[in-house]
């Protein structure tokens, strides 16, 4: 972890979903949050840990983390706006 | 670049054209960018509300090997691409219209097509539509 002192709010299980639909669940979930709040994504969909981060950086959101452990990727996104 | 809309012309009724065409309005939606979606031919066929849930076949070039691919990936739990398209509708900014030229040729009513059609148009309201961004057919 690059920010092991941000707590998570909200989890998306997305493993076995395929591009684009962890970052379709994300978008989703970053809607029915509040500002602050902070989304950790699970993905084993190859496009999601390229395609995420670009995502939230057109977004405005903050790129907490990401991670790959046991052939998924974590990825931590902080609802900036 | 990104806020300029995406026009997708379809006209394929395969599956695999079909899937192609929902992931890339996705990918848009999730942009914000708008896409407006034109209906012609057999894809207009597919959009039919009794046959939506349907297998649409594949493209030619996807042969045997082909076909088994896109069915792994099914049982693997891809969303189909009518679901695609409606989870992209639901990010907003996703317009599918249905061509009147190819309503009158399938001899197709509003009431013949998925809810996930807005509406029929012409070709030219489509292009109004359009404005400068990009035009895809597929």
């Amino acid at each position: 972890m690059t920010d092991a002192a941000v707590a998570i709010t909200r989890t998306v299980d997305a493993r076995g979903s395929f591009c684009p639909g962890p970052l379709m669940e994300l978008i989703r979930a970053i809607r029915e949050s509040q500002v602050g709040d902070v989304i950790a994504v699970y993905s084993s969909d190859k496009g999601s840990k390229t395609d995420i981060p670009k995502w939230v950086e057109k977004a405005g959101h903050r790129l907490v983390s990401l991670e790959t452990s046991d052939g998924y990727d974590v990825i931590v996104v902080e609802k900036l706006r | 670049m990104v806020d300029e809309s995406l026009n997708l012309v379809l006209f394929s009724g395969t599956d695999d054209k079909l899937q192609a065409a929902a992931v890339l309005t996705a990918g848009a939606a999730a942009l914000g960018k708008p896409v407006n979606i034109f209906l012609q031919y057999w894809a207009l066929d597919a959009f039919r509300a009794d046959r939506i849930g349907q297998d649409h076949g594949l493209a030619p070039e996807a042969g045997v090997a082909g076909r088994a691919a896109v069915e792994a990936l099914a049982r693997a739990g891809q969303a189909p691409w009518a679901e695609t398209l409606r989870q992209a509708k639901d990010l907003g900014g996703v317009d599918i219209q249905a061509c009147s030229l190819s309503m009158d040729l399938l001899k197709l009513e509003s009431t013949d097509l998925d809810p996930l059609v807005d509406g029929v148009e012409g070709v030219t309201a489509f292009y109004l539509n359009a404005g400068g961004g990009q035009v895809v057919f597929i």
